[in-house]
């Protein structure tokens, strides 16, 4: 979990908050509805794509050309939203995704992003020594895999569609769906069979 | 929209930074860095002018692809680095 919120920038937050109201840059009901939106996704919303993609190949396709279409599809509303892009690991690629400049993360798919993925040293070290961050995750990438780490530095967010692991054959999408973690969907870990 | 998918380009060596309060997304680990154009991802406000609440011209931006071991003179040969650049902070390489 993250350290708990400093006194002083709680009074930052609340002038900065009562500027923007003042200024008519947003209203309490906007802060209120994107705070609800927030809090009501999670990762599960992202491995429910996942999952499909791995047993719908028209979804797939739509996952892959328009993520934010395919977030649609699955009952999230993308309105003001910025665009999902979703990158496809192969047998020969793995994704992993970075925000080195702030914390961009893929919130409508995943809800709020974790402490480590908007730390320093995470957003550092994911450049500049991606295969040692996933070391330090237990994640061994086969042989021959290529890393490509994918920097979301402006008004797209991004989300891993991982390989279905083998030993999976014939299960249905919930079942899925389950295995699938947010770690396998910013690419810092790989999804396994039980 | 000036360049298409496979375009090689440059990111500029530039630091907007050294003059004056600014609002960059171009990471400073690939100013001056040769990459290819993966592919156009559309048009978005220019944030640089968002930031300071100026009118903001909307700007293509592309996915671009960086060799990765070559940034930073360390890693594995065949990995690669993708990143969302804004059409004025490329250049034709």
């Amino acid at each position: 979990m993250a350290a708990p919120p400093r006194a002083e920038s709680l009074v930052l937050l609340e002038r900065f908050v009562t500027a923007l109201k003042a200024k008519g840059v947003v209203t309490e009901a906007e802060i209120e509805t994107q705070i609800t939106r927030t809090d009501r996704a999670s990762p599960e919303i992202g491995a429910r794509m996942v999952a499909r993609a791995w047993t719908d190949p028209a979804y797939r396709a739509l996952l892959l050309s328009n993520g934010s279409a395919a977030a649609e599809a699955e009952g999230v509303s993308m309105a003001g939203m910025p665009p999902l892009g979703v990158l496809e690991d192969t047998e020969t690629l793995h994704h992993l995704v970075v925000c080195t400049l702030c914390s961009c993360y893929p919130r409508a798919v995943l809800g709020y992003p974790p402490h480590w993925y908007k730390s320093a040293a995470y957003r550092a070290r994911a450049v500049r020594d991606p295969r040692g961050v996933l070391a330090e995750w237990g994640t061994v990438l086969p042989a021959g895999m290529e890393v490509r780490v994918v920097d979301s530095t402006a008004d797209y967010r991004w989300m891993v569609l991982p390989r279905r692991p083998a030993g999976t054959e014939g299960w249905d999408a919930q079942r899925l769906a389950a295995i699938v973690t947010r770690d396998h969907l910013v690419g810092v870990a790989l999804p396994r069979t039980p | 929209m000036r360049f298409a998918a496979g375009a090689e380009v440059r990111v500029k060596r530039d630091f907007p930074e050294l003059h004056g309060p600014c609002h960059i997304r171009t990471p400073h680990y690939l100013r001056g860095r040769p990459g290819r154009v993966e592919r156009p991802l559309g048009s978005f406000p220019n944030p640089e002018d968002l930031a300071f609440g100026r009118p903001a011209a909307r700007v293509p931006l592309y996915h671009v692809r960086f060799d990765q071991p070559a940034l930073f003179n360390e890693g594995q040969s065949g990995d690669t680095l993708l990143v969302e650049i804004f059409e004025h902070w490329l250049e034709e390489a």
